[in-house]
């Protein structure tokens, strides 16, 4: 099991970095609040809104615009504040397995601490339309850890290629559409209050999607990392 | 490798070619409500994807064959299979595109199959933007192999398995029986062959790009 450890002692030192400087937490929590206030706002500009019925719509799907967003900034940093060197150091201590994984679990830890927030926030500033609050709740919980798994993989192909900004876009986005489209459908069912039974071919193919993931970064991180 | 070289596969995929054209335009295709005659477009449209497949297979072998022996002709065949492959996507979607606007009504109709072909579409265009992005040749061929590898599940389950999941007006999707159910033998013998003649096809193009690939990739290299 020593991957389990290796894996469980750089987890360690990400909580631990993180819980220092706090950065990456606090710059995304306020990115989602200020674009959330940004969406408010403009939204109450025009008057009667949130009564009319496309408002669960829009309240859904700007909700997962405003995550996906926000998921792809907060992860987009998990490698490029590896500095060469100390790269090269986990090189010599660690697998490049154990490496991916505690990046995949400590991105999966922060996405779903920052969704819930988000979630919270969201909901003061819109309206609350959610019929089945518990479901919707377990549909952004699985959701922000869909998003982990695909862009931390991502994240490590764009810091290799030079890291710029548009490439992590257009890299990630054909990876994440049909998670967010499953995610949108299943978070609807839960808005409207629909049985919940509906929603176990979405989980299945949701957890599908992530075990692909998971198993192609653990394969081929190996030989993404070596310079 | 020779086989590349050898020319009898090539007769085979003309040949075959000419046939399914000859064949799918003079065969009687059963009359179905609504399809008529543009059951035809299935000799031609169904074969361009199979090509897709085959080629994009290839590339995504050639991509492990890279990343386990780091020889770099095994980058150009895969990034050649990739370039045809994206070739026979638009064809696909060119020929499925106007077989919609004759049923369907509208070239794009907003169905999930169209629209996640499209995306993975654009997966693919990702792939290539990629490898403009990087300047260094071994880490372009290595990193680009990676994303090939990552993107090929993606795309089976872009198209396969999403457009079944929802309700789609495509053959085979969300209920609607595919051609094969409902026609008769004539016609399936004919799209098979069409299988084969489109895939060597588009192998035989791919391996002409790779050929010209090699030769430029020799001129270039210093030895």
């Amino acid at each position: 099991m020593e991957l389990m450890d290796q894996t469980l002692t750089l987890l360690k030192k990400e909580i631990l970095l993180e819980w220092r400087s706090k950065y990456a937490f606090n710059g995304v929590l306020l990115y989602v609040v200020s674009t959330v206030f940004v969406c408010y706002i403009a939204f109450s500009l025009s008057a009667g809104f949130a009564g009319s019925s496309g408002y669960p719509i829009v309240w859904n799907v700007l909700f997962w615009i405003i995550m996906l967003f926000a998921s792809v900034n907060a992860i987009a940093k998990s490698f490029v504040q590896e500095s060469r060197g100390r790269l090269l150091y986990y090189y010599s201590i660690a697998s490049p397995q154990a490496i991916i994984l505690s990046k995949i679990i400590y991105n999966m830890l922060l996405m779903a601490l920052l969704s819930t927030l988000a979630i919270i926030v969201y909901v003061v500033f819109f309206k609350n339309v959610v019929g089945d609050p518990l479901l919707y709740f377990t549909s952004v919980i699985i959701g922000s850890i869909s998003f982990s798994t695909v862009f931390t993989m991502i994240s490590a192909i764009a810091s290799k290629a030079g890291n710029n900004g548009t490439l992590m876009a257009i890299l990630s986005f054909p990876v994440i559409i049909p998670v967010i489209l499953i995610l949108i459908r299943f978070s609807k069912n839960a808005m409207d209050g629909l049985d919940r039974s509906l929603n176990y071919g979405h989980m299945g193919a949701l957890a599908a999607i992530n075990a692909i993931v998971i198993a192609t970064s653990l394969l081929l991180f190996p030989y993404l990392w070596r310079d | 490798m020779r086989f590349i070289y050898q020319s009898w596969w090539k007769v085979l995929a003309v040949l075959l070619v000419l046939f399914t054209i000859i064949a799918g335009f003079l065969i009687t295709v059963p009359r179905l409500p609504i399809v008529h005659e543009t059951v035809r477009n299935t000799f031609f449209h169904v074969p361009m994807w199979m090509a897709m497949f085959i080629v994009f297979i290839i590339s995504v072998v050639y991509s492990v064959k890279y990343l386990r022996s780091a020889n770099p002709t095994h980058d150009l065949i895969a990034v050649e299979c990739v370039n045809v492959g994206v070739f026979f996507f638009v064809l696909g979607l060119i020929t499925g595109m106007i077989w919609a606007r004759n049923t369907w009504g509208e070239y794009w109709s907003n169905d999930p199959k169209q629209n996640s072909a499209a995306i993975a579409f654009l997966l693919y265009c990702a792939y290539l933007v990629l490898r403009n992005a990087i300047d260094e040749e071994q880490k372009r061929a290595r990193i680009s192999a990676i994303y090939n590898i990552f993107a090929f599940p993606v795309m089976i389950v872009l198209i396969m398995v999403l457009p079944r999941m929802t309700d789609s007006l495509h053959p085979g999707n969300g209920g609607n029986p595919a051609f094969s159910k409902i026609t008769d033998n004539n016609v399936r013998i004919i799209l098979y062959i069409g299988f084969i003649a489109w895939s060597l096809m588009a192998v035989w193009i791919a391996t002409l790009r790779y050929r010209i690939r090699l030769i430029e990739y020799k001129q270039n290299s210093l030895d």
